[in-house]
């Protein structure tokens, strides 16, 4: 019994290799290969862009946090507690992908502007020293960037908590937890697979993002991203924006599949 | 005797609706309890009022003599068994099973102890490092039990928890619930709305409907002693004719059904008197059914062999459908749909049942059931 299917798993295991081996191939001849380290773009990242580097993981993972720390409290009123409402703060949520990214941004420019309130009431409030600013600082882009991502938080946090059966939180009541630790125990550990989605959905993108830096950042706030897209646009040096965004990637990917593992959701991986 | 949970008139209203009234009964400890009824009859909230996941609007609940009615679900000493087992899917069995005397702060070690002996009691040591989506539906049901059994509580809630199951199953997991319930010695609130599982299982029955329990007493009681037009209609097949009573000799009543045909029945308990309207209620297997004398007279619609009985459709003159069971391999008139025949019954085999007007639930929930039986059945041994 056990030989025969044994047999026949390894018959099928080796298939599907053959199956996708010209696809391999073709990617290995015309993507992997022209982009292996035969240039010094790959070392010029680390010594003339590190600094770019850090801060759009940085800025990213930041902004991850505020937006798990914004997103998973939003996410579960509407799950449990909304009622009627939730219809209504689901449709708030999406609303603000009824305008461009970009407007919406440039909007924030005017919002967080010297002359504008919100400088105004933090300056009355005395929370902000006398012409003291936000645009321009690290505050704005990383708020811009929690901003702009939030509702891809929001959304899988939103779907999983939803999934979870009411009466699950009812049986840990019933076996003496009370609300609180109904919560810790049954509750957050089964909506984890929605932060995991959300976090990825949220600093992948969030690392490569220079719209809000370039918008609501000061040259002092440049990301990685930024610098990929003068190379590419201004300076045009093809060779060194290519080089910069592979190491992105790589190093988003290492980060992406090391998170997913220690999570142990791989079924997102 | 001891009674582990009582409810004092309980109450519970969700705005205008009134999910239950007045419920008013005591449970005893060790024993199997059902509440009976179809859906909507207010059971499931009367155990979801027990395991403190709803707040009774009227009355008082008391557990061990204490009154909860105020007092959240993981304060009390009940656990529930769920209608789709809720059971925790990041979790295996092991933990699962483990999950509230961890909750309780008990020593690590006395966890293991307990989960392992549950385990063995509900057959799933082999399967407890499974997840709760790698089992059978029957396994899951276990698991569902011995979590809940696991914390000894003073009464455990089940809620329909077979409803999920295949029949085969369910008539399996019925005398497994049974055993692992004399096995435990805890006792047992059983939500159904499967008058044969709960025939089967219950030591008592509540049977429930639109709120209102109608009638508690033993599955023997509460098959052939209903109370109620409801009751009788609700557990197995009751022929129901309208009756009105016309003369009254010793502790026996003589009633007068279609046709003026006259017929003596034991007199109920709830004061029936010359003059009072009623229901002739008769089981199938209790209706003598011949070709001509003194009786009903019937015209046989239908007949349908099966097994030990044969099935016998029966119209009176003005058209009630009646059923009778017949011994398929006694004596028996020849069978020709068509044609008349004349049904009877012993004065003891039928029960003259109150008009729904005279319906008074409060009289009906305190009055032991037992008491009734006594007045339907003066020699017999209940």
């Amino acid at each position: 019994m056990a030989g025969i299917a044994a047999g026949g798993g390894r018959r099928s295991r080796l298939a599907p290799w053959l199956l996708v081996a010209p696809g391999i191939l073709w990617l290995l001849a015309f993507y992997f290969i022209p982009t292996l380290p035969w240039y010094d773009g790959y070392a010029r990242t680390f010594t003339d862009y590190h600094e770019h580097l850090a801060r759009s993981f940085g800025y990213a993972l930041t902004a991850t946090i505020a937006a798990i720390v914004l997103g998973y409290p939003l996410a579960y009123v509407m799950a449990f507690r909304a009622g009627k409402l939730k219809n209504l703060l689901l449709g708030l949520v999406i609303l603000p992908f009824f305008t461009t990214f970009l407007v919406r941004t440039f909007a924030w420019k005017t919002i967080l502007n010297d002359g504008g309130p919100v400088v105004h009431l933090l300056g009355w409030l005395h929370l902000l020293p006398p012409a003291g600013r936000i645009l321009n600082t690290v505050v704005a882009v990383i708020g811009g960037i929690t901003y702009n991502f939030l509702p891809f938080m929001i959304l899988p946090i939103y779907v999983s908590l939803e999934k979870i059966d009411r009466r699950l939180t009812e049986a840990a009541q019933d076996l003496y937890c009370n609300p609180r630790q109904a919560f810790l125990k049954v509750v957050l550990p089964l909506s984890l697979p929605g932060v995991l989605a959300g976090s990825l959905l949220t600093f992948i993108p969030a690392s490569g993002d220079f719209l809000n830096a370039e918008l609501l950042g000061s040259p002092n706030q440049k990301m990685l991203g930024s610098v990929i897209q003068g190379q590419f646009l201004t300076v045009r040096d093809y060779p060194l924006a290519a080089a910069l965004s592979f190491v992105l990637m790589t190093i988003i990917m290492i980060l992406v599949i090391s998170y997913t593992r220690v999570l142990g959701t791989e079924d997102l991986a | 005797m001891d009674s582990v949970i009582t409810l004092d008139h309980v109450s519970k209203r969700f705005g205008a609706y009134v999910a239950v009234h007045e419920a008013h009964f005591d449970i005893q400890r060790g024993e199997f309890f059902s509440m009976l009824g179809p859906s909507g009859c207010g059971k499931t909230t009367t155990l979801r009022m027990i395991a403190g996941f709803e707040q009774p609007s009227g009355g008082r609940i008391l557990l061990e003599g204490q009154d909860v009615s105020r007092v959240p679900p993981y304060q009390r000493n009940v656990n529930t068994v769920f209608q789709h087992y809720a059971l925790f899917p990041h979790m295996s069995v092991r933990d699962n099973v483990a999950f509230g005397p961890r909750s309780k702060k008990a020593p690590e070690a006395e966890v293991a102890k307990r989960v392992d002996e549950l385990l063995s009691v509900t057959r799933l040591t082999q399967f407890a490092a499974r997840k709760p989506a790698q089992l059978s539906g029957g396994q899951q049901q276990r698991v569902a039990l011995a979590r809940a059994l696991v914390n000894y509580p003073s009464a455990l809630l089940l809620d329909e928890p077979l409803g999920a199951l295949d029949l085969k199953l369910r008539q399996a997991m019925q005398i497994e619930l049974k055993r692992i319930q004399r096995e435990v010695g805890i006792t047992f609130i059983y939500v159904t709305h499967d008058q044969e599982e709960a025939l089967t299982m219950s030591d008592r029955i509540a049977v429930m409907n639109e709120g209102l329990v109608e009638q508690i007493g033993s599955p023997e009681d509460i098959y052939h002693s209903p109370a109620r037009v409801f009751v009788a209609n609700f557990i197995g097949v009751a022929n129901l004719l309208p009756a009105t009573v016309v003369g009254e000799m010793e502790n026996r009543l003589v009633v007068s059904l279609e046709g003026d045909v006259r017929m003596e029945t034991a007199n109920p308990a709830w004061g029936a008197k010359p003059g009072s309207k009623g229901t002739m209620m008769i089981r199938p297997e209790s209706l003598y059914f011949r070709e001509s004398g003194k009786g009903l007279p019937v015209r046989l619609t239908a007949a349908a062999f099966s097994g030990p009985a044969i099935r016998l459709v029966l119209t009176t003159g003005s058209g009630i459908e009646m059923i009778a069971h017949v011994p398929s391999d006694g004596p028996r008139p020849v069978l020709e749909p068509g044609r008349s025949y004349v049904v009877s019954w012993d004065p003891e085999g039928a029960r003259l049942l109150p008009p729904k007007s005279a319906r008074s639930p409060l009289d009906m929930n305190l009055r032991p059931t037992l008491e009734l039986a006594q007045q339907f059945y003066p020699n017999s041994v209940v």
